[in-house]
């Protein structure tokens, strides 16, 4: 009988093509839910992906550009005698500077604006331009300065004006448009101005405290770097110098958007998933659709295998043709991250587009709709013949053995997407574990809320509200389907809501009326007294007054930190080694620290040994360190033995003066010290006359305003909220797209029971009210677990991911779940609203013979 | 056409040694000891049993009997589209038991035509591609001309790429008896074929089965509760309770 039925491969595949295409594309409008869950899943994760690729091979491609140079090795102090003879060993360098920031006075003009002076001798840049205008302003031979050019439009400066540095004075040659290594926002708050490297010492601004870095450029194209940092890296480290290439210049600033760069990466993994549920209920719909089709098929001869592979061709197609869509759809989208996030970026943005995300899109396409379809693709297997006779056989829907591998290749999937999103397996792990504890949850959730209404049922309540919430429980009940949908769907969106939250405000300051506002950096000892009078005479309040000692690490827990740093397996972060700590000392704790281990201790007297001292838990943390250990400074030549007494939480965020090192009363006080001093300043006119004050009779005194970096802060944070936003409300689509999928499947479920209901006689209003009840449990219930689920997730990544304290917003109790039980309820009426306009027997033939 | 193979006969002669008289004539359907029961919940509901008879090539049959006495079920049974608890089927010579699902589909494509009492067209083919779809699975090149040439001949070659939902329930019905005819079929199962049309269409319906039945030497089964129909058949298979109470067998028409 074989034989009979032999015919060729090519011939039965190209009519399983035909049939899935002609079948498609009558069924093109309830494909499209289908369709948009992945367009818009893909689209975000394109876009992401894309954005930081491209944002990575411009780092790279401009990382000289960025420096200026092959490579630089540069210090805080002047550099020693083996540095400079390694140096010299190096073939020589061919540029240096030594740049600090200062107080700088125009002429013509009574402002006064803090600066970064940079001293430059050689032909730094050597990459990248010095842009000036006008152009190729040679500073050097004509003794002159240039001045950054914002600065210069803001004080109505002109080439010619001058410049008054410290003790000296010279003319501005030109405006200073962009140098490398310069970046927006620095730059913002400490402009640079460029002067000849001669000029430095004459200023006599460089002096004990003064935050000075010295930095030898070297144009050495053919060097490898990498094998460079193994050779002299230790040995400069041991000297208090760093080699710097530019290649570790375009990481450190690629590092600077982690934060952001994770949370948009969230944005594209909850927009996938989102897009998933999508796919899986869309598909469970449309094969529910298809069932008598499925079963005239058979009766006409097609066995299980054709059917299942016409729909899977269809599933395929739609993937891909999804795939392209998004895919498209993110590269246009990225396009637009240039504009939202302008100045952020440090480099000129060219956007290219990467084969290898596209694939990665058009693959992801095909193989999350097959995943996320294959369940109800399988279905179809089991679809009788006898269906298409209209009579019910025994159904008996077993979870087969392919089922359960199709379950364990979905959590698969989400695994190998988290991990290549956050690229560490450990986040990836725990993201789908906390996927699959939601589910779980949820479930249990929903089996609850059913036990409990059954024991508990209203008796008392009208018929409506009765028979609404018995549908709830009754055989063939949607309750655990939809709760699980619109639970998820609730979740993953108030996630993202809060963990926007959470990031936008951890940038945010809170300008309080009292808080100080000016701060006054490298006021040296004896200055003090001199700007405690200018501070009074302006009739301006000294709000803090506090003492810095600048040391080093000597050794930790008895191992000198040299040794530490040829031990390949210490376990201590390398900042710590080559850190110049900023150390204060005083008698009680403020406002932003809290003890979280061991005890403070304030106050000792002069002969104690070991000196307690009080540590930050971040540097804790990565110093590995506990109460007892102890640690030796080297304060400026005098070793000091002090012991870990206790570990503090800071808070960070608030802008106060925090110390990560904190030592007591009695010890640090004929230290070698600079002062920080700070006052509030009522308005622009009061700080800008101070601020003039100061720079006359204190020249090396900085000031900061902080209300201009407010100013900066909040233009920046608005940029990255609009981005973050926009990315948000792309996911945030995709969910309503899936709750509207999961809605419209119930709806075979709920026809005809209302039809029977109509044909009893049941008012159209009757109908509604019903409907309204059921919905609106569900609503409910899916809703108010999934926000609270969301609440526990967001504070696992604040801490986890984040870093950063969570407090929530009531943003998604009062609008979130309001929001989505109305939309449960309005989509059920749509559903319902056949039933109630036309007559019950049309509806059936309608809704339910197709 | 069955052409019995001589391995075949004596396979029959085996299976039904005391009935040897019944082999003489072609039987295309041969049904023994049926049984049929469907668990629900609890309850064993049984809804066929004892269940003998056969049916002859290009015979033309009815099975009667009032709601729920089992006819469609046993025309399920027959049709290779469910599976007996006992006894046993031989559909043009084949014994259904001893086929898998998917060749139980390839038999159905080959030797037999469905008509549905609700018509059961494609919603998202046209009728042309509705009816070629059993000839396409066939692997036929020219399941097109077949299919425009059949629904030509059921008056419906104006209408060939209308969608199922654009046409009346009469045209319906015609595509489908078109589709039923497509793949030459030895045996055609006909559920109910007017139920769900006015007596008017009905009638020309059944004009068209019964014309095309006999152009085409197929073997015509038919599930009905309208006896004026089954009155038109030459076997008419009486049920009640899923037991067979009357066969009749009458005279050729």
């Amino acid at each position: 009988m074989k034989n009979l039925y032999a015919r060729s491969h090519s011939t039965a595949w190209r009519w399983l093509l035909k049939m899935a295409w002609r079948d498609g594309k009558a069924s093109s409008k309830r494909l499209f839910l289908f369709v948009a869950s992945i367009v818009f899943g893909i689209a975000a994760v394109v876009a992401i992906q894309s954005f930081g690729e491209n944002l990575k091979q411009n780092m790279a491609l401009q990382s000289k550009a960025l420096m200026g140079a092959d490579y630089k090795i540069d210090s805080n102090h002047p550099p020693k005698e083996t540095v400079s003879k390694l140096m010299d060993s190096l073939g020589g360098y061919q540029s240096r500077e030594i740049s600090f920031p200062s107080m700088a006075a125009f002429s013509g003009t009574e402002a006064t604006k803090l600066v970064q002076v940079r001293g430059i001798e050689g032909g730094f840049p050597f990459y990248g331009m010095l842009e000036t205008n006008p152009s190729n302003a040679a500073y050097q031979l004509n003794n002159a300065a240039l001045v950054d050019a914002t600065v210069m439009m803001q004080l109505g400066l002109n080439p010619g004006d001058s410049i008054r540095l410290g003790n000296i004075t010279l003319p501005i040659l030109a405006s200073l448009k962009s140098i490398p290594g310069s970046n927006a926002v620095f730059s913002s708050i400490a402009p640079p101005v460029i002067i000849p490297y001669s000029f430095i010492d004459k200023t006599a601004l460089v002096q004990t405290g003064s935050r000075v870095s010295y930095d030898f450029y070297f144009l050495d194209p053919n060097t490898d770097l990498e094998k460079l940092d193994e050779s002299i890296g230790k040995v400069l480290d041991a000297e208090d110098a760093d080699l710097d290439t530019h290649l570790s210049t375009s990481q450190r600033l690629g590092r600077r958007y982690d934060n952001f760069g994770k949370f948009l990466n969230l944005v594209a993994f909850i927009a996938l998933l989102l897009g998933c549920v999508g796919i899986a209920s869309s598909v469970q719909i449309y094969i529910k659709e298809k069932v008598q089709s499925i079963a005239v098929l058979k009766c006409l001869g097609a066995d299980n295998r054709q059917v299942f592979l016409i729909y899977l061709l269809q599933v395929i197609a739609i993937g891909f043709v999804g795939g392209l869509l998004g895919t498209f759809a993110g590269v246009l989208l990225q396009q637009f991250f240039p504009y939202l996030l302008g100045d952020l970026i440090p480099v000129s943005f060219e956007i290219a587009v990467f084969p290898t995300v596209l694939l990665v899109g058009l693959l992801l396409g095909v193989i999350m709709s097959v995943l996320f379809s294959l369940n109800p693709l399988l279905g179809t297997l089991h679809i009788s013949p006898l269906q298409a006779l209209r009579v019910e056989g025994n159904q008996t829907k077993k979870k087969s053995k392919s089922q359960l591998f199709v379950s364990a290749a979905i959590v698969l999937f989400i695994f190998l997407f988290a991990l290549w999103v956050l690229r560490n397996p450990l986040y990836a792990l725990s993201f789908v574990l906390g996927i699959a504890l939601t589910f779980l949850i949820l479930a249990a959730v929903a089996s609850l809320f059913i036990k409990l209404i059954k024991k508990y049922f209203p008796v008392g309540w009208h018929f409506p509200a009765r028979q609404g919430v018995k549908n709830l429980f009754r055989p063939q009940n949607q309750t655990l389907i939809l709760v699980l949908a619109i639970g998820i769907g609730t979740f993953l969106i108030s996630t993202l809501y809060f963990t926007k939250d959470l990031l936008l405000a951890q940038a945010e300051i809170d300008a309080q009326a009292n808080n100080p506002n000016l701060i006054l950096l490298d006021v040296q000892s004896d200055q003090r007294q001199s700007v405690k009078q200018i501070l009074t005479n302006a009739e301006l309040e000294l709000t803090e007054e506090v003492p810095i000692v600048t040391m080093r690490l000597h050794a930790i827990k008895g191992i000198l930190t040299n040794a530490i740093r040829q031990d390949t397996t210490s376990r201590i972060n390398r900042w710590i080694l080559n850190h110049e700590f900023r150390v204060t000392y005083r008698d009680s704790l403020i406002a932003s620290e809290e003890i979280q281990q061991g005890k403070w201790i304030g106050q000792v007297s002069d002969n104690t040994k070991i000196i307690p001292i009080s540590v930050s838990d971040n540097l804790a943390r990565d110093a590995d360190l506990t109460v007892g250990d102890t640690l030796t400074f080297n304060v400026q030549g005098v070793l000091m033995k002090t012991q870990v007494s206790s570990i503090r939480a800071v808070d960070w965020g608030r802008v106060q003066l925090n110390f990560t090192v904190l030592f007591p009363r009695g010890v640090l006080e004929n230290a070698p010290q600079f002062w920080v001093l700070s006052t509030h300043v009522p308005n622009e006119a009061a700080s800008a006359a101070v601020q003039q004050d100061l720079v006359r009779d204190l020249p090396n005194i900085s000031v900061i305003d902080l209300r201009q970096v407010l100013a900066l802060v909040e233009s920046l944070l608005g940029k990255i909220a609009w981005l973050i936003n926009f990315m948000a409300f792309f996911s945030i689509l995709t969910g309503l797209i899936v709750l509207l999928g999961a809605l419209k499947t119930s709806k075979y479920q709920r026809i005809k029971e209302n039809v029977l209901l109509r044909t009893l006689g049941a008012k159209g209003v009757q109908i509604f009210k019903i409907v309204i009840f059921e919905y609106g449990f569900l609503g409910l219930l899916g809703g108010i677990t999934g926000v609270v689920l969301s609440l526990v997730s967001s504070q696992v990544m604040a801490i986890w991911l984040f870093d950063a304290p969570f407090i929530p917003s009531w943003v998604p109790f009062l609008i979130l779940i309001p929001g989505i039980v109305l939309l449960v309820i309005f989509v059920g009426l749509t559903n319902s609203l056949a039933v109630i306009k036309s007559p019950p027997l049309a509806v059936l033939r309608k809704e339910v013979n197709v | 056409m069955c052409v019995l193979k001589l391995s075949e006969f004596i396979y029959l002669v085996g299976l039904t040694n005391t009935k040897l008289f019944l082999l003489y004539m072609p039987k295309i359907l041969n049904v023994r000891n049926l049984k049929k029961t469907y668990s629900s919940g609890s309850n064993q509901l049984t809804v066929l049993q004892e269940i003998n008879f056969d049916i002859e090539a290009r015979e033309t049959f009815a099975i009667v009997g009032p709601s729920g006495s089992g006819k469609t079920t046993l025309l399920g049974l027959c049709a290779g589209l469910d599976r007996s608890d006992t006894g046993e089927i031989t559909l043009c010579d084949v014994a259904l038991s001893g086929l898998s699902e998917d060749e139980l589909a390839k038999l159905r494509n080959q030797k037999v035509g469905f008509v549905f009492q609700n018509f059961q067209l494609l919603p998202t083919l046209t009728a042309l591609e509705n009816v070629a779809v059993p000839l396409e699975l066939q692997g036929n090149k020219n399941a097109m001309e077949t299919a425009i040439e059949l629904l030509g001949k059921v008056g419906l070659q104006d209408r060939i790429h209308h969608y199922p939902s654009q046409l009346s329930g009469g045209e319906q019905q015609r595509v489908a008896v078109a589709r039923a005819f497509s793949n030459n079929p030895e045996i055609l199962f006909a559920d109910e074929p007017t139920g769900n049309l006015d007596t008017a269409t009905g009638e020309k319906i059944v004009k068209l089965l019964f014309d095309l039945n006999k152009e085409r030497g197929t073997t015509l089964v038919i599930v009905t509760h309208d006896l004026e129909l089954a009155q038109q058949t030459q076997n008419i298979l009486k049920l009640k309770g899923g037991r067979i109470v009357e066969h009749v067998k009458r005279a050729s028409l």
